[in-house]
């Protein structure tokens, strides 16, 4: 269980880190928190002749809030978007979410851009970027370019980001100022573990108390994160006491095809997509009735 | 190809200089480079937390760290808990009286996850606790006994930090 050799360049401005990917390609790899990176070289499921440690670079360990969105640098740790007062306050489901990752050692190293490129089907982050309409600032040797969350997820660890490009920053709306009800919600064997299933949802209501947006968005459920659109439109524009949420959730569930395999098979996790949907349905509409940021 | 890369490091207040390969781990550099062979390795691959140990005062599987990674930061082992005298620590004395190990190979991964939880939460509730130590594996004890000795050595630490602010 030992890395192969590498050798390490340690840039300090994300040009040198473009530079360094344009002039190794394929034989070289971003290094950030590590925490899947290492593992996946010690099991020698990969190799790379040259590592590009980030964490001297400029610029990507910071949290900014703007009028209408945070600004999230893909190196800030995850136990740091755990602590952050700004996040808390404005965005403080990307606070549960971080919760849920793996255990509080795993997040004091890895960061939030490392999870969004590693792109794990069953990673929280990535459904939550997807649920609350994320932006990826990308920069590579052409320049920069921001990626939607909705066109960043390919498939299986695989993003729109190609070999030359590096995450700088996530920019994620903030619902100031409108009635907006987030959660997130998973079920796993043991704390710590990647779900077998899990939700995120984000639901906003007019003046009068009705469903004006919807965003459901689940994790595990395929081979990337997946918006649950038939349900959102059949929620948007009607007020909560008019809807049936566990019917329109288990037709939800009933659509899915998730992975089946030790960890649990495919009717399993379609039992707790239906009530995991039903619940951050719910519970997002509660928190959006109870929202005092209006 | 991967040229060897000096590192200074500090551990449990001591410094030392090593001369590693860049892929070697921060546990295999304690280990093998210092001679600190209290951090365990089990899994090599982040699953296990055997290789706990604090890095700045923070918790974190030295199996997934680099060593020349750990350049300029202060790590805490298990070897810096004590005292000079062989005083244990109260995690380690609380492990002791509530017999919290058997074999003892995930202890002192064990105890340096407890170490940071309690300087970070000294009251916490079962729940905390269990999420708190989901990140580390023993075979042997069935876990009870550890929990105990979390409550031992949350209410000796309480006591402790309550007598020195008198
Ligand atoms: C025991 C254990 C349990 C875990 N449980 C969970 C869990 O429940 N949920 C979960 O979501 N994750 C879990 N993880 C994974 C963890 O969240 C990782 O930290 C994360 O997936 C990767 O982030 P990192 O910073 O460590 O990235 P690294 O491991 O350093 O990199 C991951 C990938 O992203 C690329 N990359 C990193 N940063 C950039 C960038 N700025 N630009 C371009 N490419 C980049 C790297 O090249 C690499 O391909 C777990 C890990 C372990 C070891
Ligand atoms: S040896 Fe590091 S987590 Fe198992
Ligand atoms: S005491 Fe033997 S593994 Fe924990």
């Amino acid at each position: 269980m030992k890395c192969a050799p590498f050798r390490v360049e340690l840039p300090s401005t994300v040009d040198e880190v473009v530079a360094a990917l344009v002039e190794h390609g394929e034989d070289a790899k971003i290094l950030a928190g590590g925490q899947s990176l290492i593992p996946m070289l010690a099991m020698r499921l990969a190799r790379f002749d040259v590592l590009i440690d980030v964490h001297h670079v400029d610029g990507l360990a910071s949290i900014q809030l703007d009028q209408n969105t945070i600004r999230i640098g893909s190196r800030v740790r995850q136990s740091e978007i755990e602590r952050s007062d700004v996040i808390k306050r404005h965005l403080p489901v990307l606070a549960e979410a971080t919760a849920l990752i793996g255990h509080f050692q795993i997040r004091n190293r890895g960061t939030i851009g490392g999870s969004l490129v590693h792109a794990d089907p069953a990673a929280e982050y990535p459904a939550v970027a997807l649920a609350l309409g994320a932006t990826f600032e990308v920069t590579g040797p052409a320049g920069t370019r921001v990626i939607p969350a909705a066109d960043f997820f390919l498939g299986y660890w695989t993003t729109a980001l190609t070999d030359d490009e590096v995450l700088v920053a996530i920019h994620f709306p903030i619902p100031e100022g409108k009635r907006v009800g987030m959660t997130v919600k998973e079920v796993a064997r043991r704390h710590g573990d990647f779900a077998l299933a899990g939700a995120v949802a984000s639901i906003g209501l007019d003046p009068s108390g009705a469903i004006v947006e919807t965003a459901i968005a689940l994790f595990s459920a395929a081979d990337q994160p997946l918006r649950l659109t038939e349900m959102e439109a059949a929620l948007t524009g009607h007020s909560p006491d008019s809807l049936d949420i566990p019917a329109l959730s288990a037709a939800a569930a009933a659509g899915l095809a998730p992975g089946d395999d030790l960890h649990g098979s495919a009717d399993f996790r379609r039992h707790l997509f239906r009530h995991l949907i039903a619940d951050v349905a719910a519970e997002a509409i509660t928190r959006a009735q109870e929202a005092t940021n209006v | 190809m991967s040229e060897d890369v000096e590192v200074r490091l500090t551990v449990n207040g001591d410094g030392y200089r090593v001369r590693v390969e860049p892929r070697k781990t921060l546990v295999d550099a304690l280990r093998e480079d210092c001679n600190l062979t209290g951090t365990h390795i089990g899994c090599e691959h982040g699953v296990c937390g055997a290789c706990t140990v604090l890095v700045d005062d923070r918790a974190v599987r030295s199996c997934l760290m680099f060593a020349y990674q750990a350049e300029g930061t202060s790590i805490r082992t298990i070897e810096g808990l004590a005292d000079a005298d062989g005083t244990l620590h109260p995690v380690q004395a609380a492990f002791r009286e509530a017999h919290g190990l058997q074999c003892g190979f995930c202890t002192p991964g064990f105890v340096m996850s407890i170490v940071a939880l309690l300087d970070e939460n000294g009251a916490p509730t079962p729940q905390e606790v269990r999420e708190g130590l989901s990140g580390n594996l023993c075979r042997c004890t069935g876990y009870q006994t550890i929990l105990e000795a979390v409550d031992i050595a949350a209410a000796t630490l309480r006591a402790t930090s309550l007598e020195a602010t008198r």
